[in-house]
């Protein structure tokens, strides 16, 4: 690359159109010499790892189910059917038609106008407006087609790949929102301690010690009791909180302690560097350094243990609503129907679908959490880095 | 390292009475006492009873009367199963609950160090491979499936082992595989790590110079390194395998511990929970505090403080 004032006396006349070749030159190759951000090289290590990917695309998919549950051609998860009962999985023919579910509802039809179709409480339970939407749209994309009883019914008669699937959006949102909160209590609290350091710094470690030593499961069972007592939920009920969203938020909030310590740890290291003094200099507060500019550096880590903590939250949840103490119906999880197929295992005829299916659900979701943890860590890990 | 215990048991004491105010508090934020029954009792009969049970006097003051009582290892009766107390229900579970974690740590560790030890001899072979796939299985699959899939196919598609209950091996042998499974799987993913790391050191390399055989390369030399990185992992496991047990004791039906506590969470047994919470308190942090004692009398590069 040369010198353009060392060549021609006058660099800035843009009418040469030999100047303007050479700016141009200059500008495409400084166009290909960009940075990669550490983002970007995280993730293309990432690519290069097929089973994270492959872990990272199940996990989109399922989402993607979750959100749209009622957007896709599934029987009802509530409506029981007794002359079913306990039918084995059935995938011939692919679609049924179900009488039951968008009784008239025709392209352009009423219904999809009007606010109100009472089949779709019976159908679907209690919705809110999006999801009452979603299924007014399926009736309108499928009509009366459903999905066949893929994966069989329970006792009831209820189809339960529909349970599984409207289960996604309940054992996902445990997950999703229990980390969410271990991520908020942990990176806070690691954060100020870190930061403020001194006795103030020992003291809250000295708590986190003491809470690593209490046995979270029994107080969150304990908790459970009480909150599951009707009274309690009137209480609740008054100040529009349900009672599922309390339970997302106690099962993150036993999460958070070895966030909080990570989080500690780097920002020990973080504190002492030259940005942080700069920020200090300029005459920023001690909240703004630490969310603004010392958290965002300790993202990496962050991520990576959020990964780790969703699986984490999954499994208690599944395994407090296995037990029965966790959600509760009519709202469905994972858990609650591996325990429902668990409980009718018996000696005289094996059911085996009612429990398989949720088992597998639980167990393939978790794995690819873990996959998908596992392949962040190496492709976040800078020590790992240029190998 | 005096000071060392004291401070350890200073934090224990704390941990335990900051279980026990919460315990207390919730267990009185909880509606419904225990004569909300049913059948409703006469006002004067209700409040004879309340008054026998210190149930009318003001919070604090049965806040130093139960402390008072658990002090004493005393934590009341049972509301729900008539004629025992907690402390029998205790006394009775127990022993259960710790012959199943021994027979599963038992089991952990000896597969999970076989395991971890092959493959990591075998390094990058079809056995290592096969070996740590099982291991991620067993990691990330919960117990309950475990168990639930080992109940189909053990008990009832080839009926090897009985269903439940606990008193004869036989019967403990299930239990123990199911809860003892995901421990193993991650003691052999440490341990085939500590034992790649010092496969790689110069003094193996030495022992293979002076012609030594590989069976006491790996047994004599290799080995004892790969052991340090277990005995700081079995500690949590320890405290994991009896909180893990409640599950397993549910599928089984092990009247132990655990099995107690979660019924006594489902009938809002508020005194034999609240009992089971502060035992279960008290016991992990006696572990804990005995690890870490053990922790620096055998690695001395841990700090004594």
């Amino acid at each position: 690359m040369t010198e353009p004032a060392k060549n021609s006396p006058t660099p800035h006349r843009l009418d040469d159109p030999v100047e303007v070749e050479r700016y141009a030159r200059l500008l495409a190759e400084a166009a290909r010499n960009r940075g990669v951000s550490p983002a970007r090289e995280a993730w293309q290590r990432l690519r290069r790892n097929r089973i994270a990917i492959g872990a990272l695309g199940f996990l989109g998919l399922l989402a993607l189910a979750a959100i749209f549950t009622p957007l896709l051609p599934l029987q009802s998860p509530i409506q029981t059917a007794t002359e079913k009962s306990f039918e084995p999985p059935k995938a011939w023919p692919l679609f049924v038609e179900t009488p039951e579910i968008a009784p008239d509802a025709q392209p352009g039809d009423a219904t999809m106008q009007a606010g109100e179709a009472p089949w779709i409480e019976k159908q679907f339970g209690q919705l809110g407006a999006v999801s009452r939407w979603l299924v007014k749209t399926r009736a309108w994309l499928f009509g009366r087609k459903s999905l066949n009883s893929l994966c069989g019914r329970d006792e009831l008669g209820r189809d339960l790949l529909a349970r599984l699937v409207w289960g996604a959006r309940v054992s996902l949102m445990a997950g999703l929102v229990g980390a969410l909160v271990s991520l908020i209590i942990g990176v806070s609290y690691g954060a100020i301690s870190g930061y403020i350091g001194g006795w103030v710094d020992n003291l809250m470690m000295r708590i986190v010690d003491v809470l690593y030593s209490v046995p979270f499961i029994f107080i969150v069972i304990y908790i459970n009791t009480i909150l599951s007592s009707d009274k309690t939920q009137l209480w609740l009920e008054r100040y529009g909180i349900s009672r599922i969203t309390v339970f997302y938020i106690i099962i993150g909030a036993v999460y958070w302690l070895t966030m909080a310590r990570v989080v500690r740890g780097q920002v020990l290291s973080l504190k002492h560097e030259q940005f942080v003094d700069a920020a200090r200099t300029i005459g920023a507060g001690r909240m703004r350094i630490i969310f603004r500019h010392i958290v965002p550096n300790a993202l990496s880590v962050v991520i990576v243990y959020l990964t780790l903590t969703i699986p984490r939250v999954m499994l208690f949840e599944a395994f407090l609503s296995f037990m029965g103490l966790g959600v509760q119906a009519p709202d469905v999880s994972w858990g609650l129907l591996a325990n429902a197929g668990f409980r009718v295992i018996t000696p005289i005829k094996i059911f085996w679908w009612l429990f398989v299916f949720p088992a597998a659900a639980i167990g393939m979701t978790l794995f690819a959490l873990n996959f998908l943890g596992d392949g962040l860590r190496d492709a976040l890990d800078p020590r790992l880095k240029n190998k | 390292m005096i000071w060392f215990i004291a401070k350890r048991l200073l934090w224990m004491v704390i941990t335990i009475w900051v279980v026990f105010t919460v315990s207390f508090l919730l267990m009185h934020a909880a509606p419904g006492g225990p004569f909300d029954r049913e059948r409703k009792l006469t006002p004067e009969v209700k409040a004879n009873i309340e008054r026998r049970y210190d149930l009318d006097k003001p919070l604090p003051v049965q806040y130093f009367h139960e402390m008072f009582r658990d002090l004493h290892g005393d934590f009341g009766y049972s509301y729900n199963l008539g004629d025992f107390s907690v402390n029998q229900i205790i006394a009775a579970g127990l022993p259960r609950s710790a012959t199943l974690g021994i027979l599963a740590l038992v089991f952990a560790v000896t597969l999970g160090f076989c395991a971890g030890v092959v493959s990591a001899v075998r390094r990058g072979g079809l056995l290592d491979f096969t070996l740590m796939s099982l291991a991620t299985i067993g990691i990330a699959l919960p117990s309950f499936v475990i168990a639930g899939m080992a109940i189909i196919a053990f008990v009832f598609v080839w009926p090897i082992f009985p269903a439940a209950g606990f008193g004869s091996l036989r019967q403990a042998i299930l239990p123990s595989l199911c809860l003892g499974a995901p421990f193993a799987a991650e003691i052999a993913r440490l341990v085939r790590t500590g034992m790649l790391d010092v496969l790689g050191q110069d003094y193996i390399r030495t022992a293979y110079a002076k012609g030594l055989p590989t069976r006491t390369v790996i047994l004599r030399h290799a080995m004892k390194g790969a052991v340090l990185p277990l005995v700081s992992y079995l500690g949590p496991t320890i405290v994991d395998i009896l909180t893990g047990s409640t599950i397993i004791e549910q599928i089984f039906a092990i009247p132990g511990l655990g099995y107690h506590f979660v019924q006594s969470a489902l009938n809002r047994d508020y005194t034999l929970a609240m009992g089971v919470v502060l035992f279960y308190t008290v016991l992990l942090c006696s572990i804990n505090v005995v690890v870490d004692i053990v922790y620096t009398v055998l690695d001395p590069r841990v700090k004594v403080e």
